[in-house]
């Protein structure tokens, strides 16, 4: 354990960054939420909980000394693959078409593939970190060990099924691999593979019809507007109704009449977009545009590979889950459940998305070697 | 490591760019194409509800409601909602019927369209509309759906104001009736097509129709704010309704009682009567008194919806199509009341008005000699016993010497036609333009109207002529000959206007046809000052405040070719028919001493049917101030069954009851409302 001086070395841009997201993100929930019934708060309290709980993890995760965590990482990444075989058994629910929650009783749900996401990306850096001989790249035996491992996690999420985050974890083993630093050829190599396997998973109707569905929807919205295409139609107009000030927190008339469904959870930039208008929706952007680069930032000044890595992989899964949310809500992405970090509502996802932070400031103070 | 730096550049670049990207297009939805969003989300946020205006009244010439509005409690539902339901919403039909205490079956009725091989029940308006089920929910029915919403989604209850007809069946065909506006109609009237609630009615027939646009007023509109599941939510703008105008008619609503117990009481004395019509004109102001029409109907039955019965009984024939104003639509030969025009066209034409006239029992008219009635010869006769005996040879010779002079069968030229043009005059033959829809023109039988008709029918004769009748033979071969001989005639020489048609015309028979209303015209015109009117119900439009928007005018359509003198001739004549003439019998009694009522009797026949009753009057005859026509259709004689009707009318204006009884006078001094009622700011009238 790192001495309290630490909390002085943390990066203060990314903390208030991420404090500022949160912040915005409860009263995007609370918008969303207060028109449920006469003085709902219920909801956004909730939502408030989830966010001290998460401070309370991410702060814990600060005084770790992260290269302790390298020997962990396969215990971290075994806990994360059992929650996911609990979610096949009977104890996991189906929400909204994805059988991926287990449900704890008491008005509380645990979503264990948000934490494959962070059991994977530990697993990958533990695995790269060691470079070949002589070389700065990993040794070809890890990295087809990486993506053995990585295909196993992913499949197990895809039988959920859940596309989207099966998707982050795709990107984030692809982070993980090229920032480990694999050959050019290697990876033009992956590249083509990961395209067959897509069109195999095209023409091989692995998918189910409503993710065939959304995507086609996301391409053209205008052919279903009252199906498939509501989600996409309604987010776009509540977003593009906001224009350049917004129509104010509370007074969007989209979002008080609920028009665009799951708005408090994947939908809330939505909420940004009508409420605080083209500023406050770009000013969201711009904020998990500070938590990246600084992600970016302490990747690369961190001395020991493992750091690297495991920061580049949580730029990655940041980074692409929320241009996914935001594409798809500006209509320039399919619809998949993903939610917004630090913003929508939800308990694992804000869980473990502050650990991932609770992590980079871990890097972060001890980036150099003592 | 410096290739994992320069991977992490690249991560750096790739996260920059995905930055870039989401901030342009967020640019380009919320500004560049902003304001077509707001649009969208106005359009996907709110609905547009009309808010019917309280449609106007129409009062009587004293202020007297004819027709008023009374709120009720009416529930609707909402088809397209429950269509979007699963089953069609069914569940919530059943739970509805259970509340009111109906069938099921007859709620699934009432809001199915009409249409081919529907029958009604059906709902005839928009299908966007909400359609009103029942308009006569108590206050504890409506609480039992407005508190339970989630039960009866698409069902509304409202205050509503429905119609209501304090006379029950006066004056039903003039005032006309309401019924929900139709999908094509409402397409037509841009900017109120999205209306999503409001009965919207339309003035069907009738004042209601003519007046529809003053009487509904302007609905105003509020804009509300609905959820995804279109609860409303709020309301973001309003304009409140402006109410319709109230219409004053000049209509009594006394005199109007009394013609129509007149009416029914002729209907009842002539057992083959098969309709009644009888108007009262106010001579000088050229307004509706009254208009009645039998048998009639209470128009409260179109309230809320009618049903299929009724509605097949007011169209059936077997109740006598109450619905048709007999007085301004039905067309009937005038028979001898016709003869004004006549008499008139013979003075034109140079016949002197002092000359003495032979009146034989016959006159051979070419080689087929036309009777009296009765053939009863009457000697020589003025022009003035002539019309006070109803003699009809002199009219037959002088339309027979008219004609002759045009030519006889052969016109060359431009013909004079002196009775046809005379009756033109009259205002025959055209509708007289009364602001009451649907009115007839009636028929002027002359050469072109004969030339017409050939070129329309004399393909069917010429066929016929060959063919003949075998239908009818069967039955009857002495009715199918002369039917095939008159094809033959029809065919060969239709176009030409024989004798017998001049003749014919000259006394109202044959093809000439009038409407009750036109011949009441043309008296008015006759016994007044010489000015044809086109009649008017509608008086004046007035605010519910009583500030006046507009006096409906009477205007003059013409001026009838007879000099004062001639008129005066005429007058005076007629003056004699009730005390002295034809219509003496049903004037006996009549206090002729304090109101002289003067006119003409028609009998006119109708081939297969009985003689069509027909008395034409005005009153007092030194200065006419009111016109009474009755008709009475297969009512036998005119001084028979018409004329008592009349004197039954003239008896309830001026307060004449029968020896030992007493009666108050609908019009006291005989003197119609001259001046509109006045209507106060709080709405009620002061008389």
């Amino acid at each position: 354990m790192a001495g309290f001086s630490a909390v002085g070395r943390m990066d203060g841009v990314l903390l208030v960054a991420v404090a500022a997201l949160a912040v915005i993100g409860t009263m995007l929930v609370w918008s969303s939420t207060r028109t449920w019934a006469p003085g709902a708060t219920g909801l956004v309290k909730k939502h408030i909980l989830n966010l001290v709980i998460g401070a309370v993890l991410a702060g814990a995760t600060t005084m770790v000394n992260y290269r302790a965590l390298r020997s962990y990482a396969p215990l971290v990444y075994v806990v994360s693959l059992v929650g996911l075989f609990l979610v096949i058994t009977p104890l996991g629910s189906t929400v909204n078409g994805a059988h991926s929650w287990i449900m704890l009783g008491g008005g509380f749900a645990f979503q264990p593939s948000e934490f494959a996401k962070f059991g994977l990306v530990m697993m990958l850096a533990m695995l790269l970190a060691k470079p070949a001989a002589d070389t700065d790249r990993p040794r070809g035996m890890d990295v087809w060990i990486a993506l053995v491992i990585a295909a196993f996690t992913m499949g197990l999420v895809m039988f959920q099924p859940d596309f989207g985050t099966t998707m982050v974890l795709g990107v984030i083993t692809a982070g993980a691999i090229v920032i480990a630093g694999i050959r050019k050829r290697w990876i033009g190599g992956l590249t083509l593979s990961v395209l067959g396997a897509a069109a195999a998973v095209w023409f091989l109707n692995v998918l189910e019809p409503y993710q065939i569905a959304r995507f086609t929807a996301f391409l053209n919205p205008a052919s279903d507007p009252r199906g498939v295409g509501y989600n996409s139609t309604q987010s776009l107009i509540a977003i593009g109704s906001g224009e350049l000030f917004g129509k104010g927190l509370f007074h969007g008339g989209q979002t008080t009449g609920r028009f665009v469904p799951e708005q408090h959870t994947d939908f809330i930039f939505t909420v940004a977009g009508e409420e605080f208008g083209f500023l406050g929706s770009v000013t969201v952007v711009a904020l998990l545009g500070v938590i990246l680069m600084r992600g970016v930032r302490i990747a690369q000044g961190c001395d020991d590979r493992f750091g690297t890595l495991v920061a580049g992989g949580i730029v990655c899964w940041l980074a692409f889950q929320s241009f996914i949310n935001i594409g798809m809500t500006v209509g320039i992405m399919p619809i998949t459940g993903l939610p917004l970090p630090f913003v929508s509502y939800g308990g694992t996802a804000t869980f473990a998305n502050m650990i991932a932070v609770g992590l980079l400031q871990a890097i972060h103070i001890r980036q150099h070697q003592f | 490591m410096s290739r994992t730096r320069g991977r992490l550049v690249v991560l750096q670049v790739l996260v920059v760019s995905m930055l870039a990207l989401l901030s342009v297009r967020l640019w380009q939805v919320q500004v560049v194409r902003g304001a077509e969003f707001v649009t969208a989300a106005t359009e996907t946020r709110t609905r547009d509800v009309v808010v019917p205006a309280v449609r106007g009244q129409i009062l009587d010439s004293a202020g007297r409601p004819l027709v008023r509005n009374r709120t009720r409690l009416v529930v609707s539902v909402d088809r397209t909602r429950l269509n979007r339901m699963e089953g069609n919403g069914q569940a919530v039909l059943q739970r509805l019927a259970t509340v009111l205490n109906r069938r099921p079956a007859d709620l699934r009725e009432r809001i199915r369209a009409c249409g081919p091989g529907v029958a009604r029940p059906c709902w005839p308006g928009s299908p966007y509309q909400p359609i009103p089920i029942d308009d006569h929910v108590t206050t504890r029915e409506a609480l039992q759906i407005l508190e339970r919403q989630e039960e009866f989604p698409g069902v509304t209850a409202e205050v509503q104001a429905v119609r209501e007809y304090p006379g029950s069946s006066a004056a039903a065909q003039a005032l006309g009736y309401l019924q929900p506006i139709t999908q094509e109609e409402l397409e037509k009237r841009e900017g109120l097509r999205a209306v999503t609630s409001g009965v919207d009615l339309m003035g069907r027939d009738g004042l209601e129709s003519v007046y529809d646009g003053p009487l509904r007023g302007v609905p105003g509109m509020r804009r509300v704010q609905v959820d995804r599941l279109g609860k409303v939510i709020g309301v973001e703008r309003q304009v409140a309704p402006r109410s319709g105008d109230t219409l004053i008619t000049s209509i009594d609503s006394k005199v109007q009682a009394i013609t129509e117990k007149a009416l029914a009481e002729a209907m009842k004395s002539a057992p083959r009567a098969d309709g009644a019509a009888a108007v009262v004109l106010d001579v000088r102001s050229g307004r509706v008194i009254a208009l009645a029409s039998a048998p009639t109907y209470d128009p409260k039955i179109w309230t809320g919806g009618i049903s299929e019965r009724e509605y097949q009984r007011l169209l059936s024939d077997k109740s006598g199509k109450p619905l048709v104003s007999r007085a301004i639509k039905g067309q009937f030969a005038p028979g001898s009341t016709f003869k004004v025009s006549s008499v008139s066209a013979m003075l034109n034409d140079g016949y002197p008005l002092n000359g003495k006239y032979d009146c034989p029992g016959s006159y051979m008219v070419g080689s087929r000699p036309f009777n009296n009635f009765r053939g009863i010869g009457l000697g020589t006769l003025d022009l003035h016993t002539a019309l006070v005996k109803s003699c009809d040879t002199i009219f037959y010779k002088a339309a027979y010497e008219q004609w002759l002079r045009d030519g006889g069968l052969n016109p060359k030229g431009k013909t004079k036609e002196p009775m046809a043009n005379m009756a033109r005059a009259f205002g025959f033959g055209r509708p007289t333009g009364i602001d009451l829809p649907g009115e007839s023109a009636g028929r002027i039988p002359d050469r072109a109207w004969k030339k017409e008709l050939w070129s329309e029918t004399k393909d069917n004769n010429c066929r016929r002529s060959k063919s003949g009748y075998p239908e009818v033979a069967k039955t009857d071969p002495a009715r199918a000959a002369f039917l095939k001989q008159l094809a033959y005639e029809n065919c060969l020489e239709g176009f030409q206007l024989r004798p017998g048609d001049a003749a014919n015309f000259s006394i109202g028979q044959g093809d000439v046809l009038v409407t009750p209303l036109q011949l009441a015209a043309a008296y008015a015109a006759l016994t007044g000052d010489g000015k044809l009117r086109s009649p008017r119900v509608g008086w004046a439009l007035v605010r519910p405040d009583g500030t006046k928007v507009k006096e409906i005018k009477v205007p003059v359509v013409g001026k009838l070719p007879l000099s004062p003198k001639e008129r005066a001739y005429i007058k005076g004549a007629l003056s004699e028919v009730a005390s002295d003439g034809t219509a003496a019998g049903a004037f006996a009694g009549f206090p002729m001493d304090r109101v002289k009522v003067g006119g003409k009797t028609g009998t006119a026949e109708v081939y297969g049917k009985a003689d069509t009753s027909w008395f034409a009057s005005f009153a007092p005859t030194d200065k006419p101030r009111f016109v009474v026509v009755a008709m009475v259709s297969q009512g036998g004689m005119g001084g028979e069954t018409a004329a008592p009707a009349v004197r039954k009318i003239y008896e309830g204006i001026y307060g004449f009851a029968p020896a030992g009884k007493s009666i108050s006078a609908a019009l006291p001094g005989g003197r119609p409302a001259t001046e509109l009622p006045v209507i106060k700011r709080d709405g009620t009238v002061s008389r």
